[in-house]
């Protein structure tokens, strides 16, 4: 699954600018002679980029080589600042992306996972219940859209939070307290809003399994056991209503990251997603490639790690064949 | 879908006894209420207001709505930077955000029914190798290949930009109709209809659809919604039509410009509004529509 995931979404950004019209390579150069006004034998040089490129290969070899780019992680150079390699420039963005990522989606399963699961209980308090359906209405609101209010409430209206990027220019990036304190600032509004977006999601799946499981033998049995509510709902609802909510994180996990990539956007949060922006403005074609390969990798990666953990949560799962 | 909701309601109207059709259900109305609004915007807007006010340079720069302080009532809604009427950029982006997204469900929903009854009832080889394009599909961050594509497609229009959108799409809904097929092919009126000697297309299209109604119609409209929400994604990244002036458009501009620090609320906030009503409308249909397919799923009161 992992490697069909990535052999396919790598095929389609490869065949793409095939069928669509234009060499990046001679868009390139008509960039820099517009830049210029006139660049001294821009023919010459078209030729000795498409021959660097591979361009004038057959197909199957040029798909071959790309592919083989991409695995390897050799994007090659960035054609907007030319010496820069795109690994050099995704290195520096990624980290920012996976934290913000990881940290928020954590926090919005936790969060809305339990959300979920009060909103079925029947021993919720009736304020809880009033208020949680109003947390699942922003599911329906985009990322970025969020993120746009908070930026208006939380850095207009408000003045308490910073403007943008991820850090603080005076704190000195490494390990000390006033960088962390900085990178934490920058990143709690950009978390929120994905936070806020997601969250109820979780919550809606939970509560749909929450309602199926009621009513089942074991809850019945534990009930009539007198066993403490708070246990029943913990080691006995939630525990079995969890499981379908990690297949569902798997099959999320690329609805977030393209939202991550415009809050990022939005916030000028120094991840990919900036960085995305900055290629697509200047029409550099190996930085976007680079990038999105590397969110799809990403994606597919979470996705493994999400299955390979699976047979820990749910014991009826194996991957041995024998066992079904 | 507006039209499913009134045919079904029509006759529980005229038996006041009978019990109440589910299809009377608080959060579709609501929902339904929600979009319709938006639709007349987009129909009624143009015959009040002069929607060539949404071209560059056609008003004053930077006005505020009519009720702050230095607006006026030519802009009632205010002005952007570049001479754009907000009110005609809003009753021109509306309906160019939902027919992109009319467009996506439609096609997604029309993929979902042909892939999904097939996996879900042929099951097989047919299913494994649809599963998993479907679940491919799923998990690949579709903006971010989107993104690619477009930025290689100059001169996008509202109807190519819908397409490129539906290219992943239809992954959802068809996923989700595979399971209903899969969990209704051994029901007691399925193996009636195939012990008769049905064909396999009647079975499917005659027999089950009708009793996937809701679903069916729950996935269109959250194809629609995730399709607006990557056109509108697009459009903010600078990457949508350009000649037509749409929602995402307006706030990329607006980004640009970063209009939300200059306290220029109206320019990013309008079609933001918009899109919300959009969304929350849309979002409401949906769980409406879930709740008459599985009635469990209503609220205990």
């Amino acid at each position: 699954m992992f490697a069909f995931t990535v052999w396919l979404s790598a095929t389609i950004m490869f065949a793409i600018p095939q069928l669509a019209p234009g060499d990046p390579v001679s868009a390139m150069v008509t960039r820099l002679t517009q830049q210029a006004g006139f660049v001294e034998g821009s023919a010459g040089m078209i030729e000795a980029w498409r021959e660097r490129f591979g361009l004038d290969d057959p197909l199957l070899i040029q798909y071959a080589q790309y592919l083989k780019n991409m695995l390897t992680f050799d994007y090659g150079y960035s054609l907007s600042q030319f010496p820069v390699e795109v690994e050099t420039m995704i290195a520096d963005a990624i980290p920012w992306t996976i934290g913000l990522l990881t940290i928020a989606t954590i926090i919005s399963f936790i969060a809305g996972t339990v959300v979920g699961a009060l909103m079925a209980w029947r021993r919720s308090p009736a304020l809880l219940r009033l208020l949680l359906p109003l947390t699942l209405t922003f599911t329906a609101i985009p990322f970025f859209i969020l993120g746009m209010l908070l930026i208006y409430l939380f850095v207009f209206g408000l003045e308490i939070f910073p403007v943008a990027g991820g850090y603080d220019s005076t704190a000195m990036p490494g390990f000390n307290v006033d960088f962390i304190a900085s990178v934490i600032e920058h990143g709690t509004l950009p978390a929120l809003s994905i936070v806020i977006g997601s969250m109820g999601f979780w919550a809606l799946g939970m509560r749909g399994m929450m309602i199926t499981i009621e009513g089942e033998d074991y809850l019945t049995l534990a009930q009539a056991k007198g066993l403490n509510p708070l246990r029943i709902l913990f080691r006995y609802q939630i525990r079995n209503a969890i499981l379908p909510q990690f297949t569902a994180l798997m099959l999320s996990f690329g609805h977030i990251v393209g939202g991550t990539v415009l809050v990022e956007y939005i916030f000028g949060y120094p991840g990919t997603g900036s960085l995305l922006f900055r290629a697509l403005s200047n029409s550099d074609f190996t930085v976007t490639q680079g990038i999105v390969f590397i969110l799809i990798l990403t994606t597919a990666a979470a996705v493994l790690v999400v299955d390979l953990i699976y047979p820990l949560l749910d014991p009826r799962i194996t991957y041995e064949r024998s066992s079904t | 879908m507006t039209l499913t909701v009134q045919q079904t309601v029509a006759p529980a109207e005229t038996t006041p006894r009978r019990p109440r059709s589910p299809w009377r259900n608080t959060k579709l109305m609501v929902g339904t209420l929600m979009v319709l609004v938006i639709v007349l915007i987009g129909v009624l807007g143009p015959l009040f207001w002069d929607t060539r006010l949404s071209a560059a340079a056609s008003s004053p720069l930077n006005l505020p709505p009519f009720w702050e302080a230095g607006g006026s009532s030519d802009h009632p809604l205010g002005t952007e930077n570049s001479g754009r009427d907000m009110l005609a950029l809003v009753i021109s982006g509306a309906p160019a955000t939902l027919r992109i997204g009319l467009i996506v469900g439609v096609i997604s929903i029309v993929i979902g029914i042909v892939l999904g009854f097939s996996a879900g009832y042929l099951g097989g080889r047919i299913d494994s190798v649809i599963r998993t394009l479907a679940d491919t599909a799923l998990t690949i961050p579709a903006l971010a290949i989107l993104i690619v594509i477009s930025s290689y497609v100059r001169e996008i229009g509202i109807a190519t930009m819908a397409f490129i959108v539906a290219l992943f799409a239809w992954a959802g809904p068809t996923r989700l109709i595979r399971a209903q097929v899969l969990s209704m092919r051994e029901l007691g009126y399925v193996r009636m209809a195939r012990l008769s000697g049905a064909s396999t297309v009647d079975i499917m299209f005659k027999e089950m659809m009708p009793n996937l109604l809701p679903y069916l119609a729950a996935a269109f409209v959250g194809a629609t919604s995730g399709g607006i929400l990557a056109a509108v994604g697009l459009e903010s990244l600078g990457l949508g039509p350009q000649r037509i002036p749409t929602l995402g458009m307006t706030i990329y501009n607006a980004l640009q410009s970063s209009a939300i620090l200059r306290g220029m609320w109206w320019w990013w906030g309008l079609p933001t509004v918009i899109l919300v009503v959009i969304f929350v409308g849309l979002f409401l249909i949906s769980t409406g529509l879930d709740e008459v397919a599985n009635p469990r799923l209503r609220g205990r009161r």
